[in-house]
C-alpha cells in the first residue's frame, strides 16, 4: 500500500482542473475519477501525452452498484509500456447505463466492452460491435447485474431457478 | 499348453444369438473424442497408455458417425447444450452416454444462471461416473458397468415383460 501520489497525477490535474477528481490510492495503483462526458478526452489524453502515455489497456469491467445511486460504474485499468506505470480510471453514471465507447482509442477495448455490455448491460455508445460475447445471442438479462437471481431463471435446462416476475 | 494340448474334440458351442450381439456390442465400444471441461483431461488419462482403455476394445473416434458411446466430460453450460444434443443425434444406433463427473451429473457446484443443471435434461444417460473429476479408475469402472448392461439387453429375444403379457 503507498500513500505516494504519482507524479503524472498533476500532470492530469493540471490539465483537466476540476473535471476529474483524485479517487485516492489503491493498494496497487493511483485511482481518478471521471464524469463520462470528461472520459473520451481523458482517455486521449494519457494515451497521447508523452509523459503518460499509457498504451495499454490491461481491463476495463462493469460494476453494478445497486442500490446505490449511481447505480452503475465502469473501471479502467491503464498500464505505460513505456514508462511502466499504471493507473486505475472509474467512471460512475445511472440509469439508462449508457457510456462512450474507448475501442478506437484502445482496440483491446472492444471485447472489453462487449464483456461488460453481456453481464451488465451498459451501452457503450459508438462501439463498432456491440453484441453479447459469452451469453448467446437470445439469452434474455444481464447476469451480473445485482438483480438478476444468481440461479438463473427456470428453462428446460434448469429445473431450480426462479420464475420471471418472482422476488 | 501342455496340458490341455490335443485334449478336446471339435467343440460346438451353443449360445443365444443376442449373447453374441452384444457381446460384439461391448467389446467395441467406440466413444467420441469429446472433452468439454477438467473430466476431460482424465478422460485423455485413462485413454494414454498408463490406464489404456483400449485394452478393453475403446478406441476414442474423432466422429459422432463412428461411436457409439458419448462420454460427457465436463459442465454443460447452456450454450453448449443444443451442441452435446447434436452430437448425439449424429450417433448411429445403438448409442449410450456416460455422464462423467458432478457437473455432468447435477451440475455440481454449478447451480447457476448458464449451467445445466445435469446432462439428463438433454440426452437419456446410461451411466453416472461421480467425482469431481473421476479417477481414471472410476471411469473404467464405469465403462465396465455400461458393458454389464449391454450384456442385459434384449436385441432379438422379446422383452421379459413382454414375453409375460404374451404367454
Amino acid at each position: 500500500m503507498t500513500d505516494r501520489r504519482p507524479a503524472f497525477c498533476d500532470r492530469i490535474m493540471d490539465h483537466f482542473g476540476d473535471r476529474v477528481s483524485d479517487g485516492g490510492a489503491g493498494i496497487d495503483m493511483h485511482n481518478i475519477e471521471v464524469a463520462p462526458e470528461n472520459l473520451k478526452e481523458l482517455c486521449r489524453f494519457l494515451l497521447q501525452a508523452p509523459e503518460l502515455s499509457f498504451d495499454f489497456l490491461s481491463d476495463l469491467c462493469g460494476v453494478d452498484f445497486l442500490p446505490d445511486n449511481p447505480r452503475f460504474a465502469v473501471v479502467y485499468h491503464l498500464y505505460s509500456t513505456t514508462h511502466q506505470h499504471r493507473l486505475r480510471l472509474k467512471c460512475r453514471f445511472d440509469d439508462p447505463p449508457r457510456l462512450p465507447t474507448v475501442a478506437d482509442i484502445w482496440t483491446t477495448a472492444n471485447w472489453h466492452e462487449r464483456e461488460a455490455f453481456d453481464m451488465y448491460g451498459i451501452v457503450f455508445e459508438g462501439h463498432p460491435n456491440l453484441k453479447r460475447i459469452y451469453m448467446w445471442d437470445e439469452f434474455d438479462g444481464y447476469p451480473m447485474r445485482k438483480d438478476f437471481p444468481v440461479r438463473g431463471y427456470k428453462d428446460e435446462y434448469n429445473p431450480f431457478g426462479k420464475e420471471r416476475g418472482e422476488q | 499348453m501342455g496340458v490341455l494340448e490335443n485334449q478336446f474334440p471339435d467343440n460346438v458351442f451353443f449360445s443365444t444369438t443376442d449373447t453374441i450381439i452384444n457381446w460384439s456390442r461391448k467389446s467395441s465400444l467406440w466413444p467420441e473424442t469429446f472433452g468439454i471441461a477438467c473430466c476431460a483431461i482424465e478422460m485423455i488419462s485413462t485413454g494414454c497408455s498408463r490406464y489404456d482403455l483400449d485394452r478393453f476394445g475403446m478406441v476414442f473416434r474423432p466422429s459422432p458417425r463412428q461411436s457409439d458411446v458419448m462420454i460427457i466430460a465436463g459442465t454443460v453450460v447452456k450454450k453448449f447444450a443444443p451442441i452435446v444434443r447434436r452430437l448425439y443425434d449424429q450417433m448411429p444406433e445403438p448409442r449410450w452416454v456416460v455422464a462423467m463427473g458432478t457437473c455432468a451429473i447435477s451440475g455440481g457446484v454449478y447451480n447457476t444462471y448458464a449451467v445445466v443443471q445435469g446432462s439428463e435434461l438433454i440426452v437419456p444417460v446410461d451411466v453416472f461416473v461421480p467425482g469431481c473429476p473421476p479417477r481414471p479408475e472410476a471411469l473404467m469402472h464405469g465403462m465396465v458397468l455400461l458393458q454389464e448392461k449391454i450384456m442385459r439387453t434384449h436385441v432379438l429375444r422379446k422383452e421379459p415383460e413382454q414375453a409375460a403379457s404374451e404367454s
